[in-house]
């Protein structure tokens, strides 16, 4: 039985005094998403069939190499922010909702710096 | 965990049938949800068939009519019967809506009423809104101001009145916080599209002086930005009122002060 009253409740811990930093980033990272995609999707079938050499040298390219990082920045900084939106909207135990939003940051952080590192592999020859 | 099964109580049952319309040139079924915790039985769907040139045109006029002549046990909030005091607020043929305002005409086949979605019930169509009602108190839902109080009314502009047009309409019929799945899977720490909507109405009030304290209680990943502009709010909303707007708009004001 809660004896605490309804006010009392309803204040709980009080604002987190944020939450607008996440909101905005996640809105920043879609619209940057929208011509990253579309160049995404246009140099994978542009490249569709042509052979390993062509897309390195595709891949030398600075602006490609820019845009392919910052494409997968945004890819992995949006999945990271949506993705912690559902945990929080569904999970309503905490500590699996803790567990679980640490694992989905080291994931995508992890997931991130591969596909990054793999990129300006390709792009310096290495 | 999330939970993937129901309590045990919210397992609705076929209930009774009244029929009280022999004779009757206009006949309708009504299907009300009526669930009496203290008696330790699950929720039942009762049915009542009426006579509908015997009471009037609204649901509510049906309700009554039921809690007269069938069945006094029959349980809802009421008042002003005009859409204006939002105590009849339920869900009606699928929506949440104002019994009073929703006319028997527009729905199709059995009216189906179930009290609002996701309350507590206290008995049949009544939900408990204790909590929907101390979040609106935590929002400080008065003007709040350090400059002395003028000798007559605090002046407004044109302009500035008209700001808060489309906000003082709003009734807390909790048509809108029902309907919103957020509100239903965080309601706890979720102020909802009703209390964010009175939330903004002071925020833009030209005579409220404590903007950004308002906005600073709301600065929070649970109180403000469960919001998801689902918009299911408005689209039930019984006035005609658009809180997924308002939300909108408080969220703006939140990145506006970032610089």
């Amino acid at each position: 039985m809660n004896l605490r009253s309804s006010l009392g409740i309803v204040r709980g811990l009080g604002s987190a005094k944020n939450g607008t930093h996440h909101w905005w980033m996640q809105r920043l990272t879609a619209v940057a998403l929208v011509p990253l995609a579309i160049w995404l999707v246009f140099a994978i079938v542009c490249l569709s069939g042509a052979d390993y050499a062509t897309a390195v040298q595709w891949f030398r390219s600075p602006v490609n190499a820019a845009l392919m990082v910052a494409a997968l920045f945004a890819i992995f900084y949006h999945a990271q922010l949506g993705v912690q939106v559902v945990f929080e909207d569904y999970i309503h135990t905490e500590w699996v909702k803790v567990t679980a939003q640490i694992a989905l940051k080291f994931a995508c952080i992890l997931l991130g710096l591969v596909a990054a590192i793999a990129a300006l592999k390709v792009t310096f020859g290495a | 965990m999330a939970e993937f099964t129901l309590p045990k109580n919210s397992k609705v049952q076929a209930g009774k049938t009244l029929r009280a319309a022999t004779g009757a040139r206009r006949s309708r079924e009504f299907r009300l949800y009526r669930y009496d915790p203290d008696s330790g039985q699950n929720p039942r769907l009762d049915t009542y068939e009426i006579d509908l040139d015997r009471c009037g045109p609204m649901v509510l006029d049906a309700l009554i009519y039921i809690k007269n002549e069938l069945d006094p046990t029959v349980t809802f909030r009421r008042s002003c019967r005009e859409g204006i005091c939002g105590s009849c607020a339920m869900n009606i043929d699928g929506t949440n809506t104002l019994a009073c305002t929703k006319a028997i005409e527009d729905v199709g086949g059995a009216v189906k009423i179930y009290p609002l979605p996701h309350m507590p019930v206290v008995k049949d169509l009544v939900p408990d809104l204790t909590h929907f009602y101390a979040q609106y108190a935590s929002i400080r839902p008065w003007l709040q101001a350090e400059t002395a109080a003028p000798d007559r009314e605090r002046l407004q502009s044109k302009e500035d009145r008209a700001r808060l047009d489309g906000l003082y309409e709003c009734i807390l019929c909790a048509s809108c916080s029902a309907a919103c799945p957020s509100y239903w899977w965080n309601g706890d720490r979720y102020l909802g599209p009703a209390i964010l909507l009175q939330a903004y109405r002071w925020i833009v009030d030209s005579r409220d002086e404590n903007t950004g304290e308002r906005l600073d209680m709301l600065e929070d990943p649970f109180r403000l930005y469960r919001c998801h502009t689902i918009m299911n709010c408005t689209k039930t909303c019984p006035k005609g009122l658009n809180p997924g707007k308002a939300i909108g708009e408080i969220k703006k004001l939140m990145v506006e002060r970032q610089g």
